[in-house]
């Protein structure tokens, strides 16, 4: 047993200094009926030297990103990731620690979290950001969730151009606690969201309006219209963003958005097929924070006046407030907080800048080499590191095709949208070339 | 010192590769009212810096690799670090969720092979991997108890999620998320479910009821048979904490007790990190009449492949994709290093642990329920209490002994509580030196009580004032100009 320190003569002295002399005697308070009389029915164990063998075969039954081309995105993103960051994360004192509980022997984690959500607040643009959530979606739930406690609103808006998983699991969060959904149409020309289409008497009814920037498609959406809408209702304006486009984009702050969430899976984490990823949570105002779900990290100072930090605001949570609390998240995903905070420090305002702004030149070449060998893009509006192409054609049957070329073709809308069923949700990254992408144009062009 | 502090104009801690696509005009690719205009608000360092600084900040933590980290209810158990190399091996952490299932057959084979070994270990019939926490998996499972109540029709009566005051905060939190209302019922002497209070309190309006077992008091409650039927007779489900499986492996299986939904924490019972507070992951087993209301996808085995699969009355996503995969594969790698018999040796060792340190320090801590443990137990401060000491300032006092404190003023029902988990992974030496510690703090508090309410001296800062760190917030860092 390498985990298991315990040897039987050691079991046997620690038995006979409790008054107990077999290891089963332990159990005496189960029920003798109710114990498992027989071994687990598992697979037999396997040696570090095998099990490193099997699940390297495993590992190996899937086609990873090292051995093709992706313009996969549709929530998860194909971005650098420097190297130095495995190193860091994987020191045993932040990756064994629990929740900083014990606040004296806990401040790397705690200052580090500090870090984030510093970080995410001025990435943002927003007065507080906290320790972090499972991911963007979650966060986009409780962030309606959080608007209809502000605001005493049972109604929450969502553009229905959001990721349709998102919008899916927005309605998992809603519809138990008795709360509406609205869903704001697109304009299906623009690919942008029809504010103009929305019923007015509505608006005083909506607890806030949620909106991408950019939309599930990653079409950019006129955020200052909207805005200006729920804000003349006195609804609270919740922004989706990618923070990797705030780089170039205009921040949420600067809308005078109530609430940013977002995914920070793309800020230095693996894909690991879709998680663990990061959600962040930030808000306007010191008042929005005593309504905030999660971990929140404050800064203090010790009993020589020495500065530290500590888990504050817990009144809001879970272990004070039980059901009271203004959500039930416990453990978040303080790891891959740290795995940001090290990617926004290593690329600095230079190097976001830089990543955003190859995202947008790349894949405006991508789709520029595309129409020229006369393709379709679906949406007019001007996008970020996504866009949707249309043609006639079986995407998911290109997709195989690409696939013998070592390339992993777009998203086929087709599984999410019935009316997309001839589009494709195109990603390019600064991970991209040019080669790559020529020869992906060649390729879909030959086959026209 | 931090990042922005360090800042210099100028540095870069990272380049990216030169731009080789023909660049046009930004602003004739977005308007240009779209674009920022403020400060992006980032530190401007090279690796090297920021290297030492993060190396610098890890040095102030404590951790399961650094120290004893008796948590309760927190199972800081050893994370073996082959589970690490395997999760980073490429083919599992450089694949993206929307991949055709023909190139991922291998990450749906090992999702389902941890679905069948975690419900061969619960005792019921299938799995969902994707909640990402424990809560996150009590909130699913009440949903699920939910949508079990909508198809017989009884959803708009079924309103009470009943609840023992030992619970952890996240049942009555999870319930109220869920819609539900949260029923609290008080413990026994013997510090189980009060069973008459369980009667009195269940009827046609009882949708469900949590339990931790063995509770937070790390005790295993002999009523359960009784306790299940109560439930069941009423119409209600049983919902299982999993909080505190490190009990029971191979011992005793929740399914067979009677429980139809259980939540397991991977990231305590099966070894993966704490991550300094994530990522955790939470995946529920439920029983055969739940399956069809499992969140969507869950992986199915058919014709040779895995396929991801929407369950006919799915109660909808609860998470982006799948779940946090990579810690399913530590956990999974975890479960197949040990094997039926490692992993009831966990059990057996954790239980032992908890029973001997139990046992050596009852004479001086005030013990509530003198009785077996499971794989913690709960101590009480309030002998100290008579010299003025609390259990916090105890607690701060372990900081200096090189040990992490225990879990302390939980459960709530015990005062001045202080929740001991050993787990199987320390050794005689480590726990002998943890009673010895504590032994010389009992011995403190009486004589030397002022020692106490100075500590910790020893750690990285001195007590930190929490009250001032609530009064007066500063959570975010925003450096004078």
């Amino acid at each position: 047993m390498p985990y298991i320190p315990n040897t039987p003569e050691e079991q046997r002295q620690m038995l006979e200094a409790i008054g107990l002399s077999r290891l089963a005697d332990l159990f005496a308070d189960i029920p003798e009926q109710l114990k498992l009389k027989r071994p687990l029915d598992l697979p037999e164990p396997l040696a570090e030297h095998q099990l490193l063998r099997y699940m390297g075969q495993l590992a190996d039954k899937n086609v990873n990103l090292d051995r093709c081309v992706s313009f996969l995105g549709a929530g998860a993103y194909d971005h650098i990731i420097p190297a130095v960051i495995s190193h860091l994360i994987m020191r045993g004192e932040f990756l064994t620690a629990y929740t900083p509980y014990q606040a004296e022997i806990s401040q790397g984690v705690l200052q580090s979290i500090f870090e984030f959500q510093t970080l995410i607040a001025n990435l943002t643009k927003m007065e507080a950001a906290n320790a972090s959530m499972y991911d963007g979606a979650t966060a986009l739930a409780e962030a309606a969730l959080m608007a209809c406690n502000v605001t005493n609103r049972r109604k929450v808006g969502a553009a229905a151009n959001l990721d349709p998983q998102w919008l899916e699991l927005l309605q998992v969060y809603l519809e138990n606690q008795d709360i509406e959904l609205v869903k704001i149409a697109y304009n299906h020309d623009t690919g942008l969201t029809d504010i103009d289409s929305v019923d007015t008497k509505l608006g005083p009814e909506l607890a806030c309006m949620i909106v991408g920037q950019p939309s599930f498609f990653g079409t950019l959406e006129d955020i200052g219209r909207i805005a200006a809408w729920i804000k003349s209702h006195k609804g609270l304006l919740v922004m989706a963003v990618d923070p990797i486009s705030l780089g170039l984009l205009k921040a949420p702050g600067e809308y005078g958005a109530d609430i940013a969430v977002g995914d920070a899976g793309c800020l230095g984490n693996p894909i690991s097929f879709g998680g663990p990823s990061v959600g962040f949570f930030a808000v306007s105002d010191m008042k929005l924070v005593r309504k905030m779900p999660g971990r929140i990290v404050g800064q203090t100072t010790d009993r020589d006046g020495n500065v530290g930090y500590v888990l504050t605001l817990q009144a809001r949570e879970q272990h004070i407030r039980r059901e009271k609390a203004t959500s039930n998240i416990c453990t978040n995903q303080a790891l891959n907080a740290l795995t940001a905070t090290i990617y926004l420090a290593l690329l600095g305002p230079q190097g976001i800048r830089q990543t955003a702004y190859q995202c947008l030149q790349k894949t405006a070449y991508l789709r520029r080499k595309l129409e020229a060998a006369g393709f379709k893009a679906r949406f007019k509006a001007p996008v970020f590191k996504e866009f949707v192409l249309q043609a006639d054609w079986d995407w998911e049957a290109i997709n195989e095709r690409l696939l013998e070329h070592n390339y992993l073709g777009g998203f086929p809308l087709k599984q999410v949208d019935p009316s997309l069923f001839d589009c494709v949700l195109i990603a390019v990254t600064e991970a991209r070339t040019k080669a790559e992408m020529d020869q992906f144009v060649d390729l879909l062009r030959g086959w026209r | 010192m931090l990042l922005l502090d360090m800042s210099v104009p100028g540095r870069q801690g990272y380049t990216l590769p030169k731009l080789d696509v023909d660049e046009i005009p930004i602003t004739d690719l977005i308007p240009e009212d779209y674009l920022r205009e403020s400060e992006l608000g980032l530190p401007e360092l090279t690796e090297p810096e920021v290297v030492r600084y993060f190396t610098q900040l890890s040095r102030k933590n404590h951790g399961v690799d650094v120290g004893f980290y008796p948590l309760g209810s927190c199972t800081m158990k050893y994370n073996p670090r082959v589970n690490e190399d395997i999760a980073a091996m490429p083919g599992f952490s450089r694949i993206h969720p929307r991949q055709p299932e023909s190139t991922v057959q291998g990450a749906l084979q090992l999702m389902y092979e941890l679905d069948r070994s975690l419900a061969e270990i619960a005792g019921l019939a299938k799995t969902s991997l994707q909640p990402a926490a424990g809560a996150h998996g009590e909130l699913t499972g009440l949903l699920i108890i939910k949508a079990y109540h909508k198809s017989r029709g009884e959803a708009e009566q079924r309103r009470e999620i009943i609840i023992p005051d030992s619970a952890h905060g996240t049942n009555p939190a999870s319930a109220q998320m869920a819609g539900f209302i949260a029923r609290e019922i008080p413990s026994n002497e013997r510090g189980g479910v009060d069973v008459e209070a369980l009667k009195a309190a269940v009827g046609p309006q009882t949708a469900g009821l949590m339990l931790t077992n063995p509770n937070t008091l790390g005790l295993f409650d002999e009523n359960i048979e009784t306790i299940a039927k109560i439930v069941h007779d009423a119409g209600g489900l049983l919902y299982y904490d999993g909080a505190n499986a490190n009990a029971i492996l191979g011992i005793v299986r929740p399914g067979d007790t009677g429980f139809d939904i259980v939540h397991f924490n991977l990231h305590k019972t099966f070894s993966t990190p704490h991550g300094g507070g994530g990522p955790g992951s939470g995946p529920i087993v439920v029983s055969e009449a739940l399956v069809d209301f499992l969140p969507s996808p869950i992986v199915e085995y058919s014709g040779g492949r895995y396929h991801l699969v929407r369950p006919k009355h799915s109660i909808g996503p609860v998470k982006a994709f799948y779940g946090n995969f990579a810690v399913m594969v530590k956990a999974y790698a975890f479960i197949r290093h040990l094997g039926a018999e490692g992993l009831r040796a966990v059990s057996e060792n954790a239980v032992l642990n908890a029973n001997y340190v139990m046992h050596q320090l009852k004479q001086d801590y005030y013990l509530p329920y003198d009785r077996r443990c499971m794989h913690e137990f709960v101590l009480s401060g309030k002998w100290q209490k008579e010299y003025g000491v609390s259990t916090l300032d105890m607690a701060k006092r372990l900081l200096d002994y090189g040990v992490h404190a225990p879990t302390i003023y939980f459960p709530l029902i015990v005062e001045e509580a202080i929740m001991v988990e050993p787990t199987e992974t320390e050794s005689k030496a480590t726990l002998d030196a943890f009673i010895a510690a504590m032994r010389a703090i009992a011995g403190e508090a009486k004589n030397d009580p002022e020692k106490l309410k100075e500590a910790p001296t020893r750690t990285p800062v001195k007590r930190l004032d929490e009250t001032k760190a609530a009064r007066t917030p500063v959570l975010v860092y925003r450096p004078a100009k």
